[in-house]
């Protein structure tokens, strides 16, 4: 045993949601004063685990101690009177009000009068405190994620917590914000708080937990490892049971001829500020270039650009020499430029409605699904069973809604649709964001596959291991134009091209 | 993120309550959910009673009699059903793509004048075959419902103006439009109203075939049931069968899906919202043509608005709006049957509230549980 105590002592939880057993007897104990990670692919758990121990879920069996007393949450308000907050993927805040007003949120004191200028203080002194500056009196919507994010903290930690669980929580921050979370994260249990770290990204585990849990299907597979004297292969073998190939297989492979070609593109963001100026960059057939950059350079408007969704104030876009630029939506898909969204749910799938509807949602209009005005549901049904079975995506039938689907397996279906297109160009944003180890393995070699056909990929991402694994090149973009095309991994020149740092502007 | 609602045992009780998301609906839930959905509403509506000192079941069976209870007064009831069922087929068209169609009513009163001006202005000879007034009356009543539908429709696709308060404002323009008619160019002798339509103008009725069929004799329902019927298979036929209808739903479900799968919402947003008017308006021709034969104030009793809870009772489903048209219809026809006509009306805003609340029963699974399990 160890001489420091145990802050919470999970005995025993069982969970089951309809079909799954979502935590299966499992222990888990947190120590006074340690970042420890629970670490699992999607779907393993994790969530669910610590959403009972925040008073959310009520776990079918178990027992739970916190701080040697035995107790039962029947609601968060209960959790946190324990002392346990939990920090969700998703915020929980009121974009129209200022930071201290959400903190105060939802308390039963102050009961009418706010007392703001009060609180305002106690904010200010909490975040100066725990290294987690915010103006108290901005208002949310004003703020970045990452700001937000020290706002949900502050509101656990005003109400008092000392335990504090976060979700995901570089799920939304860039690096530089993850960084700094980071230290906040130390800071704080260097002044006596506990921290479970939800996470299925190995590198962060590894910089910042002193313990991990790890958990798969419902169970934990490893328990009390340092991270001290692991290595990320370690863990991953743990966390899906089996050795990741971290090296993709990438044959060498001559391009072809261009295939989209864009030039001297500019065009605006949602706020009308300039976001692409004038960015050049071309594709080849069976060439996957990867456009490494930091979120919010232009990726997103340039995606939009090159499908239609966004217009060119000038510039052009050319897929295999026809110009794209300000066309229909409609016109891109039928030339052959295929599209994986950044955003799986809201833009990629349409959630109530079912595999068939989402799978058909690029051929609709040709033969043999559309037949003149008309939609034919038999044609449609067996093409959506055909790549139901050929890409594996699992779900109880066709008529399944998408909005069911796990991550891995909606991308897996926005993946069959885009390719069963037969595309000559394809644009993918983030297509790993946010999937376990095993699916991103399968949307890799997906990618490589529509490469080995001598499709024009042009890969958006901000990991950049998967640019440098999967990219015959890379280019950079940094504020809205390409700073740098780099053939070789030189991680270094790439990190300072991203950064605005190499001088090459 | 699905979340369990968590609901506390409730002290001194030996069991609690909890409810669990359902991420599968079986198809025989809904309308087994929905029967008794309706049978509670009538119990509570029977307690009520009972508590007022009425005799529920006395109650309920004349409201039954006095719109099931024989052929004849069926026959009325599914004249009231009529304009319901169309009229709810339109909002159910214009929300299935979240367009927020409000404007039923005036579309209505636009195609009952619509209809109506082909025989009052005249475009046709008085003695013209009703075969080819009465198509004609239903291309003019619907091309004026459309319209009605088509500036709401513009206005959203091109200004982004919310559709919800220019279609209720124009309710009320169609419904001065309409007055200016009856109380200045087509009054009768000053009254309020047109002339009676000739006989030409009328959709036939089933008294009208008597000779044949000695049992319809008396019975008015109207060739408006088959318009509302081939409606009803025209508009599921769109939306199931049909590559607009299929786009329209991916509009309805996810706007942003739509638009990266190069749907144009735009145009959609009025073409829809048309569709929408023209089949208010064939509700209103239907109406004017099949049983008030002649253009007046009094043309509806808010069917346009009712139309609306039709739609949502039904989801949306065009057969099933079908079904809850005759039971409102029932409803409205008991409501003028029976004393004091509040019951009805009561029954009905309690039907409402019920199946509304079960929809809860659609989306979570309750179940009791024993007070040491919970908190085990």
């Amino acid at each position: 045993m160890t001489d420091t105590p145990n802050v919470v002592t999970m005995r025993g939880i069982v969970k089951r949601f309809p079909g799954v057993l979502a935590s299966d007897h499992v222990d888990f104990d947190l120590r006074r004063g340690e970042i420890h990670a629970l670490l699992g692919e999607n779907g393993a758990g994790k969530s669910t685990l610590m959403n009972i121990l925040a008073g959310l879920y009520r776990a079918d069996a178990g027992a739970i101690e916190v701080h040697g007393k035995a107790v039962q949450f029947g609601s968060p308000r209960q959790a946190i009177q324990a002392g346990i907050g939990m920090i969700h993927q998703h915020f929980m805040l009121v974009p129209s009000q200022s930071v201290t007003e959400n903190i105060l949120l939802g308390l039963t004191h102050p009961r009418f009068w706010l007392r703001l200028a009060e609180n305002e203080r106690v904010v200010s002194e909490l975040g100066e405190r725990f290294g987690l500056k915010v103006d108290p009196k901005a208002k949310i919507w004003q703020l970045s994620v990452g700001e937000q994010q020290r706002v949900e903290i502050l509101k656990m930690l005003y109400r008092g917590a000392d335990v504090l669980i976060l979700d995901e929580p570089t799920a939304v921050l860039g690096p530089q914000e993850t960084e700094q979370l980071f230290k906040t994260l130390r800071n704080m249990t260097q002044q006596g708080k506990s921290i479970i770290f939800i996470s299925h990204k190995l590198n962060e585990v590894m910089s910042i937990a002193d313990r991990v849990t790890v958990m798969r299907r419902g169970r934990v597979t490893a328990a009390d490892v340092a991270t001290k004297g692991s290595t990320t292969a370690e863990l991953a073998r743990l966390m899906v049971g089996r050795d990741v190939l971290f090296r993709v297989h990438r044959e060498a492979q001559e391009p072809g001829p261009v295939v989209l070609q864009i030039e001297d593109l500019h065009a605006d963001n949602d706020r009308g500020v300039p976001a692409l100026r004038g960015l050049s960059l071309e594709v080849r057939a069976g060439e996957i270039v990867g456009l490494a950059g930091v979120a919010g350079n232009g990726q997103r408007e340039l995606s939009e650009v090159i499908t239609g969704l966004r217009r060119a104030k000038s510039g052009r876009v050319r897929l295999n020499g026809e110009n794209l630029t300000n066309q229909p939506v409609r016109k891109a898909i039928e030339r052959g430029l295929a599209h994986v969204p950044e955003d799986r749910n809201k833009v990629g799938s349409s959630p109530n409605l079912s595999l068939t509807d989402n799978l058909i949602m690029k051929q609709y209009a040709e033969e043999p699904i559309g037949r003149g005005w008309r939609l034919d549901a038999g044609e449609a049904a067996a093409f959506a069973n055909r790549l139901k079975h050929s890409y594996e995506i699992s779900a109880p039938s066709v008529e399944t809604q998408a909005r069911l689907l796990s991550g891995g397996n909606l991308q897996r279906l926005i993946l069959a649709r885009e390719i069963s297109t037969k595309p000559k160009a394809m644009i993918a944003m983030q297509p790993t964001q946010g999937l376990d180890v095993g699916a991103v393995e399968v949307v890799h070699n997906l990618l490589l596959e529509q490469r080995k056909q001598g499709v024009a990929i042009l890969l958006v991402s901000e990991e950049l291991e998967e640019l440098l694994s999967l990219s015959d090149r890379i280019a950079v973009i940094y504020e809205g134009t390409i700073v740098g095309d780099v053939e070789s991994g030189d991680v270094e020149w790439i990190g300072q091209l991203m950064t605005g740092s190499s001088g090459a502007l | 993120m699905s979340a369990e609602v968590p609901v506390s045992p409730r002290r001194g009780l030996p069991f609690g309550v909890r409810a669990v998301p359902r991420e599968v609906v079986p198809a025989w839930l809904p309308p087994l959910v929905s029967i008794g959905a309706i049978v509670l509403a009538l119990a509570i509506g029977a307690i009520v009673l009972a508590l007022v000192g009425g005799d529920p079941l006395a109650a309920y069976g004349q409201i039954a009699r006095s719109s099931f209870g024989s052929i004849d007064v069926f026959s009325d009831t599914l004249i009231k059903a009529i304009p319901l069922m169309i009229v709810g087929l339109a909002c159910s068209v214009a929300f299935r793509m979240r367009l927020w169609n409000i404007g039923a009513e005036g579309q209505f009163f636009m195609g009952a004048w619509g209809a109506s001006a082909v025989v009052l202005i005249p475009l046709v000879a008085e003695d013209t075959s009703r075969w080819l007034v009465i198509p004609l009356m239903l291309l003019a009543g619907m091309a004026a419902g459309a319209l009605w539908g088509f500036i709401p429709g513009v206005l959203k696709a091109r200004f982004n103006v919310n559709e919800i308060i220019s279609t209720l404002m124009l309710n009320y323009i169609a419904i001065a439009w309409n007055d200016f008619f009856i109380f200045g160019v087509w009054s009768e002798g000053g009254f309020q109203m047109s002339k009676t339509f000739p006989k030409n103008a009328w959709l036939p009725r089933l008294t009208d075939y008597a000779d044949y069929v000695d049992w319809f004799s008396g019975l008015t329902t109207h060739m408006g049931l088959l318009f509302a019927l081939v409606a009803v298979v025209v508009v599921w036929l769109i939306l199931y069968h049909s590559r607009w209808g299929y786009e329209i739903r991916l509009i309805g479900d996810n706007p942003r899906a739509a638009q990266y799968a190069g749907v144009p919402i735009a145009r959609h947003t009025v073409l829809v919202l048309m569709l929408s008017g023209a089949l208010a308006g064939l509700a209103g021709m239907s109406e004017i043509s099949g049983v008030v034969h002649r253009l007046q104030g009094q043309i509806s009793p808010g069917y346009g608005f009712t139309g609306i809870i039709v739609a949502w009772l039904a989801k949306l489903n065009p057969f099933v709006i079908v079904i809850v048209s005759i039971l409102f219809g029932a409803l409205i026809l008991a409501g003028r049957e029976i004393q004091p006509s509040g019951i009805p009306k009561m029954i009905q805003g309690i039907i409402l509230v019920c199946l509304i609340a079960s929809d809860f029963l659609l989306r979570y699974r309750v179940r009791l549980q024993r007070v040491e399990r919970l908190n085990a």
